[in-house]
């Protein structure tokens, strides 16, 4: 087992409250008053030097926890990027996010940086390599960090351990906790001809430390079976709501972000969809039965 | 596994529309994985069209967005972003745009384009505050000469044979496209005093000075080697525009310790 089994950094002080990605332009609208429980911020987007960016977090850091989310680290590819994990450092120092994550996928190979959250496959030396490059993650930041189930379209023939297993056993050699995206389960489980309601059940809920909802787009695949994108750019769909639910039923209140991240809407919109995640961890408070 | 190989696979067929998918890819239902890989392809492809268009947005509006789209789709293919900081990606853009032949017939669009990446680079360059004029008071007018400043690091200077400011500035409401003559030469400073870029035409000659004393030479040396190359360089506009744009955030007399 991990030394980041009892490093309270990541989780302690993650209020069980729902919260929103943030958007620059909902800036003015946030900075008046605490309008939900925290926000959440791409990491990526505040590795620059100065201006504009860093002083608005600077400003809603004083009112909100900063739930604080990797996009570029790409945990899951060939190597991390030392320079990069240093930004990072950084940036958790200056801001003392109350959490850090980032996802199990890859989108940097070589020189070049793709943008994209890529698949990885379920085998024995990739769990290795994911293992080896969380440890070097966990180590430099002297943080537990969550990692999040990804969105995908594809698997690879190799694959040897299912998705469940694979997360679970990385948190377990890693000490690593978990974010759970109930948008992903939706998403993935179609993709895959899986049970999302047996995914929720069998996801080692006792190490998740936070919960992300998002709206998907459905396309089709070439045998016109539905096909999701994890498109974040709509409401919050009903049967992730009712996912959510289930998973709030076996992990009782968790910090849940609703992301909305293209065709953003007003904060109004973003804010009442955060109150409906509340409403739903209120319905749960008192539980926290992680079976 | 997904050794360094095959990601190496992946990551080929991912910009390159006429790279087959990768092998050992696989569906639950038997499905074709060339058509759902393509769901990835298009992710990287339109993400980082979006980043370009975010970032060159009046380079967009001069080519319209038909034009715009299919060249920055032949940007990323060929030049996927090489830092993770997405703020960055396009560095190079009006690079491309310069040697991107169908764009050949408008000129000046590769100098809007830079115009346009440094306004981006000067909004996340690093904060600094600006002295205020009475900050000059304190020296005698007769040691001015031997100030030696230092500009805000988000200060850039762009020198054009083009109109950059003046198409830049029709785009942001300040006169009228129809109105700009493209192929007279204009020199622009990008400046971030505060929380918003500043973008001005400068005057003859106040590129070049901005320049040296950048390089850290003394103002007064700096208004008589200017002046010396340029007739129409006039130094009290200089000084003006140092005393009042906020550009510069430090100073010292030649020969001290700065």
């Amino acid at each position: 087992m991990s030394a980041f089994d009892d490093c309270p950094s990541s989780g302690a002080d993650h209020p069980a409250r729902a919260g929103i990605g943030f958007k620059p332009q909902h800036f003015d609208g946030l900075r008046a008053s605490q309008r939900c429980g925290f926000l959440e911020v791409h990491a990526e987007n505040y590795m620059g030097e100065g201006g504009p960016f860093h002083a608005q977090l600077t400003t809603l850091r004083r009112d909100y926890p900063i739930s604080l989310h990797g996009v570029g680290m790409s945990i899951g590819g060939e190597r991390i990027d030392p320079e990069h994990l240093h930004r990072l450092k950084l940036l958790i120092n200056r801001y003392q996010p109350a959490s850090f994550s980032e996802h199990l996928a890859w989108s940097s190979h070589g020189p070049y940086y793709f943008n994209d959250l890529l698949p990885i496959a379920y085998d024995a030396p990739t769990l290795a390599r994911v293992c080896a490059h969380i440890n070097e993650v966990q180590d430099t930041l002297g943080w537990r960090m969550l990692l999040e189930n990804p969105s995908t379209y594809l698997a690879f023939a190799h694959s040897s351990y299912d998705e469940i297993d694979f997360v679970s056993e990385i948190s377990r050699r890693t000490g690593c906790g978990l974010l759970l995206d109930v948008n992903n389960v939706a998403v993935s489980c179609v993709n895959h001809g899986r049970d999302p309601f047996r995914y929720i059940d069998a996801f080692p809920m006792a190490e998740v430390g936070e919960i992300h909802l998002a709206g998907y787009a459905e396309e089709t695949d070439s045998l016109e079976a539905p096909l999701r994108i994890d498109a974040h750019d709509s409401p919050v769909a009903a049967d992730v709501w009712a996912l959510y639910r289930h998973a709030l039923g076996r992990s009782g209140p968790v910090a849940t972000i609703i992301e909305w991240d293209n065709n953003v809407p007003t904060l109004d919109v973003l804010l009442a969809e955060a109150d409906k995640a509340e409403a739903c961890l209120s319905q749960y408070a008192g539980q926290r039965s992680a079976a | 596994m997904t050794t360094g190989l095959q990601l190496a696979d992946f990551a080929a067929a991912l910009t390159h529309a006429g790279h087959p998918a990768p092998s050992d890819l696989t569906t639950w239902n038997g499905s074709e994985p060339g058509q759902r890989f393509a769901v990835y392809r298009n992710n990287v492809v339109v993400s980082l069209i979006e980043a370009l268009a975010t970032r060159f947005p009046v380079t967009e509006a001069l080519v319209g967005t038909e034009f715009f789209r299919a060249m920055a789709r032949v940007y990323c293919t060929d030049h996927p972003p090489r830092s993770v900081i997405m703020a960055r990606y396009g560095d190079d853009f009006p690079e491309f745009v310069r040697s991107f032949a169908p764009a050949a017939s408008l000129p000046y669009l590769a100098d809007v384009a830079a115009l346009e990446a440094l306004r981006t680079t000067a909004y996340h360059a690093a904060d600094a505050v600006s002295l205020r004029p009475e900050a000059f008071a304190a020296y005698p007018a007769e040691r001015l000469s031997d100030l030696v400043v230092t500009l805000h690091p988000s200060l850039h200077i762009l020198r054009s044979h083009y109109a950059i400011v003046s198409l830049w500035g029709a785009h942001h409401g300040h006169g009228d496209l129809a109105d700009v003559i493209p192929d007279r030469a204009e020199d622009a400073l990008v400046l971030r005093p505060d929380d918003e870029v500043i973008i001005l035409k400068l005057a003859p000659g106040i590129a070049e000075a901005l320049a040296r004393l950048q390089q850290g030479q003394p103002l007064g040396a700096v208004a008589e080697a200017v002046s010396a190359t340029c007739r129409d360089f006039d130094p009290v506009a200089l000084f003006h525009l140092l005393l009042t744009s906020g550009a510069v955030t430090a100073m010292t007399l030649g020969g001290e310790a700065p």
